[in-house]
């Protein structure tokens, strides 16, 4: 079935997000095979040309690597995939303390309404 | 490779196309869009062979497009033109006699993924699967371009799901070139590389629509309004 995705971004930086999840969440191994771009295309309902350069931006990236003749695989290259798990971490906590900014909290409000969330999500 | 140079087209006093140039490269999906009556159709009959230009020149595949370019482009058009006593398994045979490049295998296996049972009689299909049956038609075919003209209109969203899914899957995508005109964009923005904007039989531009995503930050259809408004 087709995916659903926000149709004012590109859709290759859509599916590159959800595949980097795949992989933070381990879902896609390190070094397990991820589907051919047909197959990919067929999932998303996408042009293939579109999963194509998901893959080259991917590679380009080093979170997974192109193997000739037998597919493209997530690396396993645990330094690699740690700093993808820290760019995306740093990635979402610059929208959170940009929405905050935007509302004109301070550093020091940012930090205790995080670690105040944190402790009441924990007690929950 | 299509390539239009310096198109104009004219019916009578009604000047259809006005100077269109343009070049569409092999591989890709391109969408051909404006409002009704910008000359979609007449672009995709002159790529057919089906009507020749007024002035300036089409080429199909490094010839001038004529009739004889049929073997090599299918053009689906928009209305239907089905035998109703048929059933769906003559009209696959009557195709495999007119085209030699019709793949009859391909053809069921498009039958299938289609859902469509082959010894129904074409007056029996309903509206969403006479739209299947010209897909299949359509892709059961080798020939290096393919022309779809509205594909998608009068069809529920259910049929327009099948028909994506059956062009991602049955197109090679290798040899294949699409061109389909729609004025549905939202339905097939996902599977597009590239947009070719007419309006009143002039030619607005080429885009690479995950370009325009990119840098306008817009969905296609938003884009679009902005581009036909000024």
């Amino acid at each position: 079935m087709a995916e659903e995705f926000h149709s004012s971004q590109p859709i290759y930086l859509q599916i590159m997000e959800r595949v980097c999840q795949q992989i933070v969440r381990k879902e896609l191994a390190p070094g397990a095979k991820l589907p051919s771009v047909r197959e990919m295309a067929l999932t998303f309902g996408v042009n293939p040309n579109t999963i194509q350069r998901t893959y080259q931006e991917l590679e380009r990236m080093e979170v997974v690597l192109v193997k000739r003749g037998q597919g493209t695989f997530v690396t396993e290259d645990t330094a690699k995939l740690m700093n993808l798990k820290r760019d995306m971490q740093r990635q979402i906590i610059q929208s959170y303390v940009n929405h905050l900014r935007e509302l004109g909290f301070s550093n020091e409000e940012m930090k205790q309404g995080l670690s105040q969330f944190l402790k009441e999500d924990h007690d929950d | 490779m299509i390539e239009f140079h310096k198109v104009n087209k004219k019916y009578g006093f009604n000047h259809v196309l006005k100077d269109i140039s343009f070049t569409i490269h092999p591989g890709k999906i391109i969408g051909l869009v404006g409002p009704n009556g910008s000359g979609k159709s007449t672009i995709l009959k002159l790529i057919s062979g089906l009507t020749y230009p007024s002035s300036g020149d089409v080429n199909v595949l490094g010839e001038l497009a004529n009739r004889r370019i049929a073997s090599k482009v299918i053009y689906l058009t928009e209305a239907d033109s089905f035998y109703p006593s048929f059933t769906v398994k003559d009209m696959l045979n009557f195709y495999e006699s007119q085209f030699a490049d019709f793949d009859q295998e391909k053809a069921i296996e498009l039958l299938h993924f289609m859902k469509l049972n082959d010894s129904m009689k074409i007056r029996s299909l309903s509206k969403g699967n006479r739209g299947r049956l010209k897909l299949v038609l359509a892709l059961a075919r080798k020939a290096p371009i393919l022309l779809l003209d509205e594909p998608f209109s009068g069809l529920d969203p259910m049929v327009r799901d099948s028909l994506v899914q059956g062009l991602l899957s049955f197109i090679d995508f290798e040899k294949q070139t699409v061109l389909m005109a729609t004025h549905e964009i939202e339905e097939v923005e996902p599977v597009l590389d590239e947009l070719i904007m007419i309006e009143n039989g002039s030619y607005l531009g080429q885009y690479h629509v995950e370009t325009i995503r990119e840098e306008k930050g817009l969905s296609i259809k938003e884009w679009m309004k902005e581009k036909y408004k000024g």
